[in-house]
């Protein structure tokens, strides 16, 4: 198992979800039995030190709804560059080296360069935010991910007025990963937003989930979310940010045009060709938990519709 | 092997059951299995993977017995045959039951709407007078009939393998395996009766060639 950038925190230091999950329970209880002084718990945007990634901030608007399982989120994943099964990434993404990695930055922007993860992080404070993840084929995790917002990071390469698009480029070494042989999509992993949905404050900059480091599966050490938009939008092991003017090339909008389009936000009212988007299965529930009514932009609408003012949604898919 | 029929009925039937008697295991996550991140589609997909390939075990009997003389093989294809559409049937009910919670609109809608199902609940649809139809009663009672009837399962084979092509994202590895397989039993099917049409031509041929040759008149 291939090492995660070096934070200074052992694998044995790592909080075990459940604990992590009801650390507020658990804190709360401490003081009620009079076994930590209240001014302990007064400080919420620092937790306990022992095994968390960091300082993680407490992201207010993070969905109440009940996360998936650690198990779930890095069990069932679509990394086609491991293979094409849900249980391919987990299995295969062994090889994966997130250690050293850095960023190439080019295209329309003031300060381009190659920039190491390090660099990268280093001035930007790492938040919580449990989002709902929707993915194209009609299935749905609510994800508890550790990121900063993207806008703060891409201000930093100084975009041009000519910058109207990003486009993300993922790994694609042979050597790494398996699955790189089966040309099932167009290598590498290419993905694009305008630069007004790149610099919206959802849009996350993600290094890790539930509390700990990426796993390679869920594309370390570094992945883009969108929550608004069906998950492939998110780019994984980003390894260039490309600005540009005009709109990028998408993978999976190169593999189906009319299936997967360029903006592909979480629509119920636009079927995927093939298959309805007016449902979901909410995984995390077990076998009978039925389906749930997908929302237009994921439930995100409050904070994204202004972005597609006046833009017809069923064309631009 | 008259004899040894009733143990092999016994082991194929045991073979048949197993599928579902590890889905039952999974899904009440004994002995440490489970049925994994998304158990829905899990089941689905696991009904519908076994329902098919004991569908093309069912198209391969005939082959089999034709090139190595096991006639008693037919006796084990009605298991294999209603092994295979229990699990497509299960399936379907599936579907309706953890995909649609029995709304009967999107049904109808999901039907007529996505090719995929359109072609999948053809083939079920088409399945079940064969299903029905397998008992000994009703192949003596159809006779002929009965033989006619059971030919739908080439279209059956070839929608089932249509269904699942057209509902993969993009690897279509697997269904084309399948589509190259059936390619091959259906190949071997039209190659022996074209064979059988050939020596029954070649019959009459070789009893006209003793006629005599004055008869034959010239055209004018």
């Amino acid at each position: 198992m291939s090492k995660p950038f070096d934070i200074g925190i052992k694998p044995s230091e790592i909080t075990p979800e459940a604990v992590f999950l009801r650390r507020r329970t658990l804190l709360a209880a401490a003081v009620a039995c009079g076994l930590l002084p209240r001014a302990f718990t007064a400080a919420a945007a620092t937790i306990p030190a022992d095994g968390a990634l960091k300082d993680l901030k407490e992201w207010p608007d993070s969905t109440t709804e009940k996360p998936a399982s650690f198990q779930a989120v890095t069990t069932y994943n679509n990394f086609y560059e491991f293979g094409t099964d849900k249980g391919d990434p987990a299995a295969n993404a062994g090889t994966l080296k997130p250690s050293p990695w850095s960023v190439q930055v080019t295209g329309e922007a003031g300060k381009p360069g190659t920039f190491t993860l390090e660099d990268i992080l280093k001035p930007h404070t790492l938040e919580e935010r449990i989002y709902r993840h929707r993915c194209v084929e009609a299935w749905s995790m609510v994800i508890p991910w550790v990121g900063f917002q993207l806008a703060d990071l891409l201000k930093r390469f100084e975009p041009t007025s000519r910058a109207k698009y990003v486009q993300f480029f993922t790994l694609a070494d042979r050597a790494q990963m398996p699955g790189i042989r089966y040309p099932v999509l167009d290598w590498p992993y290419r993905e694009g937003l305008t630069i007004e949905e790149a610099m919206h404050p959802l849009t996350l900059a993600t290094v890790g989930l539930y509390g700990k480091v990426l796993p390679n599966q869920s594309g370390a050490p570094l992945r883009i979310v969108i929550p608004w938009k069906y998950g492939f939008k998110g780019a994984k092991s980003v390894v260039r940010i490309h600005f540009l003017e005009r709109q990028p090339e998408t993978s999976w909008n190169m593999a189906a045009p009319r299936e997967y389009g360029f903006y592909s936000n979480v629509n119920p009212n636009r079927p995927h060709p093939r298959w309805s988007q007016a449902m979901e299965r909410r995984l995390g529930g077990g076998l009978f938990s039925g389906t749930i009514a997908t929302k237009i932009f994921n439930g995100y609408g409050e904070q994204v519709a202004q972005l597609y003012q006046g833009l017809d949604l069923s064309k631009n898919y | 092997m008259t004899r040894g029929l009733p143990v092999v009925k016994t082991l194929v039937f045991c073979a048949c059951l197993a599928p579902f008697v590890l889905l039952v295991l999974r899904a009440l996550e004994i002995g440490g299995l489970s049925l994994g991140a998304d158990p829905q589609a899990e089941v689905l997909k696991t009904c519908g993977m076994t329902g098919l390939n004991l569908l093309m075990l069912t198209l391969c009997v005939t082959p089999i017995r034709r090139s190595t003389g096991l006639n008693r093989l037919v006796a084990l294809r009605r298991m294999l045959g209603v092994f295979s559409f229990s699990y497509l049937a299960l399936h379907f009910v599936v579907y309706v039951a953890l995909y649609i919670g029995f709304d009967w609109d999107t049904l109808v809608e999901d039907i007529a709407k996505r090719p995929y199902i359109t072609v999948g609940f053809t083939a079920l649809v088409l399945m079940t007078p064969l299903a029905v139809t397998s008992t000994n009663g009703f192949q003596r009672r159809l006779g002929r009939r009965w033989v006619k009837l059971h030919r739908l399962v080439y279209a059956i084979a070839i929608l089932a393998v249509v269904h699942y092509w057209w509902q993969v994202k993009i690897d279509v590895s697997d269904p084309l395996l399948y589509a190259v397989l059936l390619a091959v039993l259906l190949g071997v099917r039209v190659a022996h009766w074209r064979s059988v049409e050939r020596r029954r031509t070649h019959s009459i041929d070789s009893k006209a060639a003793v006629a005599p040759t004055y008869q034959r008149v010239e055209p004018p």
